[in-house]
């Protein structure tokens, strides 16, 4: 099963939706319900990312037997430093970001927590992309 | 304590979710940062934020936080009721300080998350 959704940066009064109708489908198929919270939780973080800090973004989710996999990616300024950015409380965020509840630098961080695997790839002035993986046992 | 015990206690008023009034909370946590509240790890407790805005709810929602009270004399949004009503919460609104809402229902015996 797989489906993707269009994220628009700078635009919150939609972030969240796809992490939204996610958790609707993951519900649907009896997951337990940690990996759910785990699993939408991480995308409502990358969700809120895009928002945040990209010009536009696409994510695609594809649900296995055994794992759920969601790709996104952005177009936008990307990452210099992954590794700073991976750090807890480091945040290029704006004041408009703050204001919204989020931009403390706990994102990235918080993706990783959530996700079985991460990876992060990113070109500077081109975008980023990252692909979670949650296991279903 | 239950939902209309909170009202009371808080002299707040219930936005949506009246008929879960005598639902049962045990546990709560205040922060006006949603990515502190998407560290919980834990479900059904009672969010007390400042933050009244669509993030706030959708917060509670990818975190399964059914109850939600929003301190400050904030407004409340049809768009933050939409989304409440859609995933059954109960949103709350009183004029207290978050250190005042916070203090008076830890001493009815809500306890802290951590």
């Amino acid at each position: 099963m797989d489906f993707s959704y269009s994220i628009s940066g700078g635009d919150f009064t939609h972030a969240g939706e796809a992490s939204s109708h996610l958790k609707k489908i993951l519900k649907s198929l009896n997951l337990d319900a940690a990996l759910i919270r785990r699993t939408v939780v991480a995308l409502y973080e990358a969700e809120v990312n895009i928002v945040a800090h990209a010009w536009n973004g696409k994510v695609k989710v594809d649900i296995q037997p055994g794992e759920i996999r969601i790709q996104v990616k952005d177009s936008g300024p990307g990452i210099r430093d992954i590794g700073l950015a991976m750090q807890k409380g480091y945040s290029t965020a704006s004041l408009t970001v703050r204001e919204m509840g989020f931009g403390a630098g706990m994102g990235l961080s918080n993706i990783q927590e959530n996700s079985d695997t991460l990876e992060i790839h990113s070109e500077p002035g081109v975008g980023t992309e990252l692909l979670m993986v949650n296991k279903i046992n | 304590m239950t939902i209309k015990e909170i009202l009371k206690a808080t002299g707040g008023e219930i936005c949506c979710g009246e008929p879960r009034q005598q639902d049962q909370v045990f546990r709560a946590f205040c922060s006006d940062l949603m990515s502190d509240v998407l560290t919980l790890g834990c479900s059904d407790i009672l969010l007390i934020t400042g933050l009244a805005n669509l993030q706030a709810i959708r917060t509670a929602e990818m975190a399964d936080i059914s109850y939600i009270l929003l301190v400050r004399d904030k407004n409340v949004t049809e768009e933050m009721i939409t989304v409440a009503k859609e995933n059954n919460m109960v949103l709350l609104r009183c004029k207290s300080s978050m250190f005042k809402v916070a203090g008076e229902l830890f001493r009815y015996g809500l306890e802290p998350v951590y």
